[in-house]
C-alpha cells in the first residue's frame, strides 16, 4: 500500500465509532492543537528562563564580594581567607597560563590530525581508525585523565625538572597543560577537519590543474581558504579548556601564590572552586568563589558565542 | 595524422570496478578546436581529465593505454610540467576567492613558487587577460576580488588565468553551460580567437555550440568514441547511424 | 626548472610524512591511558570488588558498589528529567525553526553547552542544596540533566529536520490533526536519533564528577535515597585518587577501568543503534 493508505488506516481503526457529534469533536481537536503549539513553545521558554536564571543567580549572589572587595579581586596578589584576603590574581593568572600553554601545545597536533582526516584521508578504514580514536579521547572522563597524569605525568615532569635544576614539584603548570592539550585536541580536531573537507573540490582542482602539488594546495588554497574556521575551531577548544576543572585540581599542585614559571605549582579558578567550595566559611569567602564561577561563565559564554558566529558566517560564505 | 599533438590509444578508464571509457583511439590536431560531444554520462568529461590526469585525483580512479602529448607518454611525464602545458577551464568559474583579479591570473606562477618581477608580472597578466578578451574591462580594477565579477567575466578570468602560463592545449569542460546567452557567445568567439596559439578542446552538451565553434567533433557515447570528423562532414554526413540519432533528436 | 620541481616534489612528500606523524603522535596518549587503566584496574577488579563497600586502609576487600549503585541512580533520575524535556525542546526547534524565539532557544541550547561543569555544580548548590540545607542526589541528578539537555535537544533536532515535509503534508492533508501527525507520524520516525542522542549523553554525563562535588557530595555507604548525599564512581576515583593509600589507589584503578568500560559500551550501542534503526525515507 501507498503512504496515503497507510496513514488513513492508522487513524482510521481508532476514530471509527466515536458518538461524539462532528461539531463538539471538532472544538476539542482545535482547543487541543493550540494548546500542544503553545505547550511546544513554553517549552522553549523555560530553557531560556532556566539560563536566564543561571546568570541571575551568580550575579545575585556575587554581590557580598563585589561590594567587598570591587576590583581589587581581580589585581589582589594575595588569596588568603583567613585574613580576609581574597586576591584572585593568582587564579587569573593559573587559568590564562593553562590554557594558553595547552593550546600552543595541542594546535600543531589537532591541525596536523584535522589535515589528515580532512583532506588526506577522508573516508575508508585508516579515517575510521583515527576517527574513532580521537573520539575515544573525548570520552574520557576528566578525573580519569587526572589519576593517570598522576600516576604517570608527574614522576616524568619531576625528574625533568630535577635535570633542569628546578624545584621537583611534578605538579604544575606544565603538567596540567599538557593533559589539558590532551584533552582538547578532540575538540579542535572535529571542527577543523570538518572545516577543511568542505573545501569546494573545484577550487582545488583549479590550482591541481595549473601544477600545483599536494602541499602547495593545502598551504596556498585550503588553508586561507578554512583561515576563519580553523580560528573557530582553536577559539571553541580554548573556552573547553578554561572551563576544565577535575584534570587540573588534580595536577596543578594547588598553590595561591603567583606562579613564577611553567614549573611553578599554581591553581585555576576552577580547580580553587572545586577545592575550597565545600570549606567556605563565611558569606564574603563563598560569595567571592562564586563570583569567580560568574567570570568563568561570562568568558566561556562570549567565547562560545563568538566562536558559533564565526563558524555560521564562514558557512554562509 | 600529421600534426597531431595528442594521440590516445586503447585508452579503458575505470572507477573502481566501473568502466567508464572502452578503447578510446584519437588523434587531436594542433592548433584547432576540437568538440567532444554526446548525451550525459558517455564519459566525454572522463576522458578530458584523463588528459591532464585530473582523473586520478578520484579515489579509486584508474586509466589503462597510452596517451602521448607530442611524442611523451603523459603518464612518464613530469605531472607538474604536464598540467602547465595542458590546462583546464572548469564549468562553472573557480577563481580563487581570496585572491584579486590580479593575483588570480598569475596564480599559476605563484603557486608554484616561480619567483618573477613586478614587470614581468605586470606583463604576463595583461597579455593574459588581453588574449581572454577581458583585459579592458578589468584594467582599472586588477586589485579588486576575482568574485566581484559577472559569471561570464569569472569565467573569462579563469581562461585567462589559464592561459598565463602559456599551454599547448587548453581543456574547457563545458564552460558556457553555467552562462547567459550573451556571454556564452563571448566565450566562443574568444576560442575562434584563442586556436592561433593554443589547440582547444571542448566538451559540450549543446550540439549547436559544437557545430558552430569547432573545426573537429569527436561523438561519444556510452563509453565509447563512435565517430570522430571534421565538423562539417560529421554534421552534414555522418557515418554512423548513433551519430546520425544523436544529431537529429531522436536521443540524448 | 627541474631542480626547483624536484624540491617541491620533494617538500610535497615531506609535508605528508610529518602530518602522518604528527597524526600518529596525537593518538599515543589515547593508547597509553587505555592500556594503563586495563593493565592497573583489571588486577583489581574481583567478585569483592563489585558487592563491596571501600574498607579502612589496610583492610582487604574493598569495593566500589556504593559508587556503582550512585552513578546507576544518578544516571537515572537525570535522564528521567532530561530525556522527556529535551525531546519535546529538540521537536519545537526542528517544527519551528523559522521563528524568532527558536533562534533564540538555538542560541541557549549552545550557551548551555559551553558552561563548564563546576559552575553547574555551583548554581544547583545554590538553587537545591543550600534552600533544603543537605546534600542530596536529585541535585547532583539536576546538575547532570542540565548536562544532558543540549545533546539530546540537538540530535532531536537534527533527526526530526531529516524527515520530508511530504509526510507531514501527506498526513495533514488527510485531514489528520496537527498533533497527531507529530505524535504518531513524525516522533515514531525520529525515535532512533533521540535514542541515540540520549544514550550519547548518558554516555557524557556518567563520568562527570565536578557537578557532583557540592550537590551529591558522596556517601561511603550504599544509598538510594535520593534526598540523600549519594556517591558516584568519578567521585570514588577522584577521593581514592588523591589519597596516599596504596590500596585505595588500586579502587581508583578498578573504578576507572569499569566506568571506562561503561562509557565504551554505551558508545558502542550509539553507533550500533544510529546504523540499525536509521529509518529510510
Amino acid at each position: 500500500m501507498n503512504l496515503k493508505e497507510f496513514l488513513a488506516e492508522r487513524f482510521q481503526s481508532k476514530d471509527k465509532g466515536k458518538d461524539k457529534t462532528e461539531n463538539e469533536s471538532q472544538k476539542n481537536v482545535f482547543l487541543f492543537e493550540k494548546v500542544f503549539q503553545k505547550g511546544l513553545g513554553l517549552t522553549g521558554i523555560i530553557l531560556i528562563i532556566v539560563l536566564l536564571s543561571i546568570f541571575i543567580t551568580l550575579l545575585i549572589s556575587s554581590t557580598p564580594s563585589i561590594k567587598h572587595l570591587g576590583i581589587k579581586f581581580l589585581y589582589g596578589k594575595a588569596w588568603n581567607p583567613v585574613t580576609d584576603e581574597y586576591g584572585a590574581l593568582p587564579f587569573l593568572i593559573g587559568t590564562l597560563l593553562t590554557s594558553l600553554l595547552a593550546l600552543i601545545i595541542s594546535t600543531p597536533f589537532a591541525l596536523s590530525t584535522a589535515i589528515f582526516l580532512g583532506e588526506y584521508y577522508p573516508e575508508g578504514i585508516v579515517s575510521n581508525i583515527f576517527k574513532n580514536i580521537i573520539e575515544l579521547l573525548a570520552s574520557i572522563p576528566s578525573v580519569v585523565y587526572g589519576f593517570w597524569g598522576m600516576v604517570i605525568l608527574v614522576p616524568i615532569i619531576r625528574n625533568l625538572e630535577l635535570k633542569l635544576h628546578v624545584l621537583p614539584y611534578g605538579v604544575g603548570i606544565l603538567t596540567s597543560s599538557i593533559i589539558l592539550a590532551i584533552m582538547i585536541i578532540p575538540y579542535s580536531v572535529s571542527l577543523s577537519r570538518q572545516v577543511i573537507s568542505m573545501v569546494p573540490p573545484t577550487l582545488k582542482e583549479g590550482a591541481y590543474s595549473l601544477g600545483a602539488t599536494r602541499f602547495e594546495v593545502i598551504k596556498r588554497i585550503i588553508i586561507p581558504h578554512t583561515r576563519s574556521g580553523l580560528f573557530a575551531a582553536i577559539l571553541l577548544a580554548l573556552g573547553r579548556a578554561l572551563g576544565e576543572t577535575m584534570a587540573v585540581t588534580m595536577l596543578i599542585g594547588n598553590s595561591h601564590y603567583l606562579p613564577t614559571s611553567i614549573f611553578s605549582p599554581s591553581n585555576t579558578m576552577a580547580s580553587v572552586i572545586a577545592n575550597e567550595f565545600t570549606e567556605a566559611t563565611g558569606n564574603v569567602y563563598l560569595s567571592v568563589l562564586i563570583e569567580m564561577g560568574l567570570l568563568l561563565f561570562v568568558v566561556t559564554t562570549l567565547i562560545n558565542i563568538s566562536g558559533r558566529q564565526i563558524i555560521k558566517r564562514y558557512i554562509l560564505h | 595524422m600529421e600534426n597531431s599533438i595528442l594521440n590516445v590509444n586503447h585508452l579503458n578508464a575505470y572507477f573502481g570496478e566501473t568502466k567508464i571509457l572502452s578503447d578510446i583511439n584519437l588523434e587531436i590536431p594542433k592548433n584547432q578546436i576540437v568538440a567532444f560531444m554526446g548525451p550525459s554520462g558517455c564519459g566525454k568529461t572522463t576522458f578530458l581529465r584523463c588528459i591532464n590526469r585530473l582523473h586520478e585525483l578520484t579515489p579509486g580512479a584508474r586509466t589503462e593505454g597510452e596517451i602521448y602529448f607530442f611524442n611523451d607518454d603523459i603518464y612518464k611525464l613530469n605531472l607538474i610540467l604536464l598540467r602547465r602545458k595542458i590546462g583546464m577551464v572548469f564549468q562553472r568559474p573557480n577563481p580563487f576567492p581570496t585572491m584579486s583579479i590580479f593575483e588570480n591570473v598569475i596564480s599559476g606562477y605563484t603557486l608554484n613558487g616561480i619567483k618573477l618581477s613586478k614587470q614581468e608580472k605586470e606583463e604576463i597578466a595583461e597579455d593574459s587577460l588581453r588574449k581572454a578578451d577581458l583585459w579592458k574591462e578589468v584594467k582599472d580594477t586588477l586589485h579588486k576580488k576575482g568574485t566581484f565579477l559577472s559569471g561570464g567575466q569569472q569565467q573569462r578570468l579563469c581562461i585567462a588565468r589559464s592561459l598565463s602560463m602559456k599551454p599547448n592545449i587548453l581543456l574547457f569542460d563545458e564552460p558556457t553551460s553555467s552562462l547567459d546567452p550573451i556571454s556564452s557567445n563571448k566565450i566562443e568567439q574568444l576560442l575562434l580567437e584563442l586556436k592561433a596559439d593554443v589547440t582547444i578542446i571542448i566538451v559540450t552538451h549543446n550540439l549547436q555550440q559544437a557545430a558552430r565553434t569547432s573545426d573537429f567533433t569527436a561523438f561519444f557515447y556510452l563509453g565509447e568514441l563512435v565517430e570522430f570528423n571534421k565538423t562539417q562532414v560529421l554534421f552534414s554526413n555522418p557515418a554512423k547511424k548513433q551519430t546520425e540519432d544523436y544529431i537529429s533528436g531522436r536521443f540524448g | 626548472m627541474d631542480k626547483l620541481i624536484r624540491l617541491r616534489f620533494y617538500k610535497d612528500w615531506l609535508f605528508k610524512g610529518g602530518i602522518i606523524l604528527m597524526t600518529v603522535l596525537s593518538t599515543v596518549p589515547l593508547l597509553l591511558i587505555l592500556f594503563y587503566i586495563v593493565k592497573q584496574g583489571i588486577s583489581s577488579i574481583n567478585w569483592d570488588f563489585f558487592i563491596n563497600l571501600p574498607k579502612p586502609v589496610g583492610e582487604k576487600g574493598g569495593g566500589i558498589i556504593n559508587g556503582l549503585i550512585g552513578t546507576g541512580i544518578l544516571v537515572l533520575v537525570a535522564s528521567v528529567i532530561a530525556i522527556p524535556f529535551g525531546a519535546i525542546v529538540g521537536l519545537y526547534l526542528s517544527e519551528y525553526s523559522r521563528d524568532k524565539l527558536s533562534y533564540w532557544v538555538g542560541l541557549c541550547v549552545d550557551v548551555l553547552q559551553g558552561i563548564p561543569s563546576i559552575v553547574l555544580g555551583i548554581i544547583i548548590y545554590l538553587w537545591v542544596v543550600k534552600p533544603t540545607g543537605h546534600f542530596s542526589a536529585l541535585s547532583g541528578s539536576i546538575a547532570l540533566a542540565i548536562m544532558m539537555l543540549p545533546p539530546i535537544i540537538k540530535s532531536t533536532e537534527e533527526t526530526l529536520k531529516l524527515i520530508p515535509g511530504t509526510i507531514k503534508e501527506a498526513s495533514l492533508a488527510l485531514g489528520v490533526p496537527y498533533y497527531k501527525t507529530i505524535l504518531r507520524i513524525i516522533l515514531p520516525m525520529g525515535f532512533s536519533g533521540i535514542l541515540s542522542g540520549s544514550i550519547l549523553s548518558i554516555s557524557r554525563v556518567a563520568g562527570e564528577t565536578a557537578p557532583l562535588l557540592f550537590t551529591a557530595f558522596g556517601n561511603p555507604f550504599i544509598n538510594t535515597n535520593i534526598l540523600k548525599p549519594m556517591s558516584s564512581l568519578p567521585l570514588l576515583i577522584f577521593n581514592y585518587a588523591g589519597s596516599a593509600y596504596e590500596d585505595w589507589h588500586k579502587l581508583a584503578w578498578g573504578a576507572s577501568f569499569v566506568l571506562i568500560m561503561m562509557i565504551l559500551f554505551l558508545n558502542i550501542v550509539t553507533k550500533i543503534l544510529e546504523r540499525k534503526w536509521k529509518i529510510q525515507f
